[in-house]
């Protein structure tokens, strides 16, 4: 009976830990693509067609703040593709020998003023974040967006007083929708994303803090891979960014 | 080794080496991790004094809410009577069991600008949105149930055998309870506080959907941990070193507590 | 002082009306769950009643409309267990009654230590209660209740949770202190009720079946539980050394671990089943022997009692048969002087 019994539990031991290792289902070829959190949308989409010109493959998209994604792959997630919602990102992962092509920037983003639905404050500028009877939520320096906000002050001489430095867009854009901030500083394609819940306001210094999106093909990555990023960087899948607010790389 | 039977089989001494494991491995992980050369650099930092300070005021004021707030509620649960007590004791412990983000959301809707509350709070001149005060609020509201539930079990194991003596001695009840009950849950309060007070210093979610992160304001250890993290691996490694290292330091307190009342 | 009262509580089949006058002690008496206890609660304040109402010196307790709360009421309960407050010297637990009354501290130390001195446990003062003794903590605790200087005094079973040979300490203790003090105790020990009450009240089902005072009720006992009690043999009289004199001329000895001073009033009780039955006086080991006429005989199956007056001995119906006994004969009881235990009164 005992003996039974820890065969048993043994058994479920082993099955609940193979079942947490498992990561992805095994089909003829997977392509493990690592992607921003901002590109969700769009690099769903590209997937849908690339699995419909390779029918024999199946993408697994992972996304999450590229920080996040750098940090993974360094530490050996099987990524073949990454797509960095930065330079300096993909710059960490390069510094490791992990990449197997070079990074080609593949989109651009570039800042605006998120605000509540109908714009209540009458929010028109930069300047209006200024103000100190307006509560501003930026992007923390340490991330992407907070770096791009800093830059944006520099440039416009426009120093802004946040109430709160967010690790995310997306916390930004929770303060905001919810109505604990005025106004936050976010990528177009953010607000675009958030549906009606904020509206975007374009600022002039706005192009001085462009945001280029890099990709490449990692370490483990092969033919695949970089059909993909190849798929990523020409027309349909331009296309593809451009409908859902992303700027294209001029450079 | 004490020579007495324990009639425990071996091989569920075997699962539960490996549940030990599976809890123990992860934290020598961390310190396995830490950039031992740069690490008095990356705690002493600006940012990361600033959130470990915070951190620290934070909870001390949250704890002191807990046990201002806690002890009556857990007397009232244990020591009263009353329709739908049940019921609110199931409310009252529900942030043990809830996402801290969702505690934070419902608070967002509570003391938030355009909160239940908060308009009226705003109309009266108080805003706490990203206020120090807000990270007191997520921290409270996720550590009071902590308070609530270890006292409500210390009391209703103590009984009332002994409130009642003083009763019949003619003591009034708040005397009842100055001098008999909150001597002899004294232990249960204390472990109560330190356990609030552990969980309150690891409150994230709650903090970072309600209260923001701002540096010297809002951004308390575990906050600041999640953005080094970003940018910086080691210094979060480090900073999360710290935070074990205050926990088990708050585990052993509650446990010597623990060890002591039951003496 | 006077106490009179009346309560009912559906629920637990109650329904009792009782009164105590000035400075009387009453035993009550019954089986578990008879309802005893439940006097005290409704007494003391821990417990509603339905109906009723209560007057303690003329000062309403409860009726109807009113309720007063525990703590205003002046009277002290005394349970099994001392439950001394463990976080509390010795001193600070019998203080703690005058303190609650808003006597200041040093008074109030000086009135806790006039109490311990009462009942012989001045040396205990600066104890914890975690180091006293079963007898030496409920010595503690019959001082912290009299410290509270109630109107009236409620004890439940105040000697049931001590050891056998620490009893009789704290009971002659409370004789001393009972004594012209109101008081109900609630007891199974028959002892109890002789020595310390002046009264006894039979709780059974939650009605008071019979009352009245203590030796009448053991005498004629008209309830089936106050029979029970009467049951055992009970000898007063004063003492000798190494025994008992009645005032009719009986010596009864008795093993005791302490000698008592000559000429104390005492009781002698003893049971039944240990008292044999004689045709002839019988000789030898050093019996008490006491030549009776037998007034009744009961058998119960296998065992028979005879009762000659106010003693009684059980033995085997066999043993009744062939020693041919019948009311009007002249038997010697014997009992062995090991199974006499002496009270002082």
């Amino acid at each position: 009976m005992s003996r039974r019994l820890s065969l048993l539990v043994g058994g479920v031991v082993v099955l609940s830990l193979t079942a947490c290792g498992s990561t992805s289902p095994t089909t003829d070829a997977t392509l493990n693509v690592y992607a921003a959190a901002s590109l969700q949308a769009p690099f769903e989409n590209i997937a849908g067609e690339f699995e419909a010109d390779h029918p024999e493959v199946r993408v697994q998209l992972n996304f999450a703040g590229s920080a996040d994604l750098a940090t993974q792959i360094i530490a050996g997630a099987p990524a073949e593709v990454f797509a960095s919602a930065d330079a300096a990102t993909m710059e960490r992962v390069a510094a490791e020998g992990l990449l197997a092509s070079t990074p080609r920037t593949f989109a651009t983003n570039t800042l605006t003023i998120a605000v509540a639905a109908e714009n209540p404050l009458g929010i028109d500028s930069l300047e209006s974040l200024s103000n100190p009877d307006v509560s501003t939520v930026l992007c923390a320096p340490q991330v992407p967006c907070g770096a791009a906000a800093e830059a944006v002050q520099k440039f416009s001489g426009i120093p802004i007083e946040p109430v709160s430095e967010e690790g995310s867009v997306t916390d930004v854009l929770g303060k905001v929708s919810s109505g604990q901030a005025d106004a936050g500083l976010v990528y177009v394609t953010d607000v675009q994303a958030a549906g009606g819940a904020v509206e975007s306001v374009p600022f002039d210094a706005a192009g001085q803090a462009v945001n280029a999106y890099p990709i490449a093909v990692t370490g483990s990555g092969g033919e695949l891979a970089q059909a993909f990023v190849d798929l990523v960087t020409a027309p349909p899948g331009q296309e593809i960014l451009s409908a859902y607010g992303f700027g294209e790389p001029d450079q | 080794m004490t020579g007495t039977y324990s009639g425990v089989p071996r091989w569920l001494l075997a699962v539960a080496v490996v549940g030990a494991l599976f809890l123990v491995v992860p934290l020598g992980a961390i310190v396995l991790r830490v950039d031992w050369a740069r690490f008095g650099e990356l705690v002493s930092s600006d940012s990361s004094r600033a959130a470990l300070l915070l951190s620290l005021q934070t909870s001390a004021t949250s704890t002191v809410l807990c046990v201002l707030f806690g002890v009556p509620m857990a007397f009232a649960l244990a020591r009263t009577r009353f329709r739908g007590q049940r019921v609110l004791r199931a409310l009252v412990l529900l942030p043990l069991v809830l996402p801290p983000v969702v505690g934070g959301i419902a608070l967002l809707y509570t003391f938030g600008r355009q909160g239940l509350l908060g308009e009226s709070l705003r109309v009266v001149g108080v805003d706490i949105a990203f206020s120090t005060a807000a990270v007191v609020l997520a921290q409270t509201f996720v550590a009071l149930p902590f308070l609530v539930l270890s006292l409500e079990g210390a009391l209703r194991t103590a009984g009332t055998r002994f409130e009642t003596v003083a009763a019949t001695l003619g003591a009034r009840p708040t005397t009842v309870l100055r001098r008999v009950s909150l001597p002899l849950v004294g232990p249960g309060i204390v472990s109560g506080a330190v356990l609030s007070f552990a969980r309150a210093l690891g409150e994230f979610g709650a903090t970072l959907t309600f209260a923001g992160s701002l540096q010297g304001v809002t951004r308390t250890l575990p906050l600041e941990i999640y953005l080094q993290r970003e940018t910086d691996p080691d210094a979060a490694v480090a900073l999360s070193l710290v935070l074990v290292a205050v926990a088990v330091l708050v585990v052993a307190v509650a446990h010597r507590i623990h060890e002591g009342s039951t003496q | 002082m006077s106490l009179r009262c009346s309560a009912r509580i559906e629920t637990r089949n109650f329904d009792v009306r009782f009164s105590l006058s000035a400075g009387e002690t009453v035993a009550v008496m019954g089986p578990n769950g008879a309802g005893k206890s439940t006097l005290l609660g409704v007494l003391a304040g821990l417990l509603r009643p339905d109906s009723g109402s209560a007057a303690l010196d003329g000062r309403t307790l409860y009726d109807d409309d009113a309720w007063l709360a525990p703590h205003v009421r002046g009277i002290a309960l005394l349970a099994q267990d001392a439950l001394l407050f463990p976080h509390l010297s010795v001193l600070e637990n019998v203080a703690f009654g005058p303190r609650s009354a808003g006597v200041p501290r040093s008074a109030a130390r000086q009135a806790a230590l006039r109490w311990l001195r009462e009942v012989d446990a001045d040396d205990l003062a600066q104890r914890r209660p975690a180091n006293l003794s079963g007898g030496q903590a409920q010595r503690v605790a019959v001082a912290r209740a009299l410290a509270a200087e109630p109107a009236l005094l409620l004890l439940d079973e105040p000697l049931a949770a001590l050891d056998i040979s620490m009893a009789p300490l704290l009971r002659r203790t409370l004789r001393r202190v009972l004594a012209g003090r109101s008081a109900i105790i609630v007891t199974h020990d028959i002892v109890d009720a002789l020595l310390l009450a002046d009264r006894v009240v039979i709780i059974d089902g939650g009605r008071i079946v019979e009352e009245g005072p203590t030796r009448s009720v053991l005498e004629r006992p008209r309830s089936s539980f106050a029979a029970g009690l009467a049951g055992v043999n009970l000898l007063t009289g004063a003492t000798i050394p190494g025994g008992l004199l009645t005032p009719s001329g009986i010596q009864l000895a008795a093993l005791q671990d302490q000698d008592f001073p000559p000429g104390e009033e005492a009781a002698a009780v003893f049971s039944p089943r240990a008292v044999s039955v004689h045709r002839l006086r019988p000789t030898g080991s050093p019996r008490n022997v006491l030549p009776v006429t037998i007034t009744d005989l009961e058998q119960h199956g296998a065992r028979t009692t005879v009762r000659a007056g106010h003693l009684s001995a059980e033995i085997t119906t066999a043993s009744a048969a062939e020693l041919d006994l019948l009311p009007g004969a002249e038997v010697y009881f014997s009992v062995k002087s090991a199974e006499v235990s002496i009270y002082l009164r």
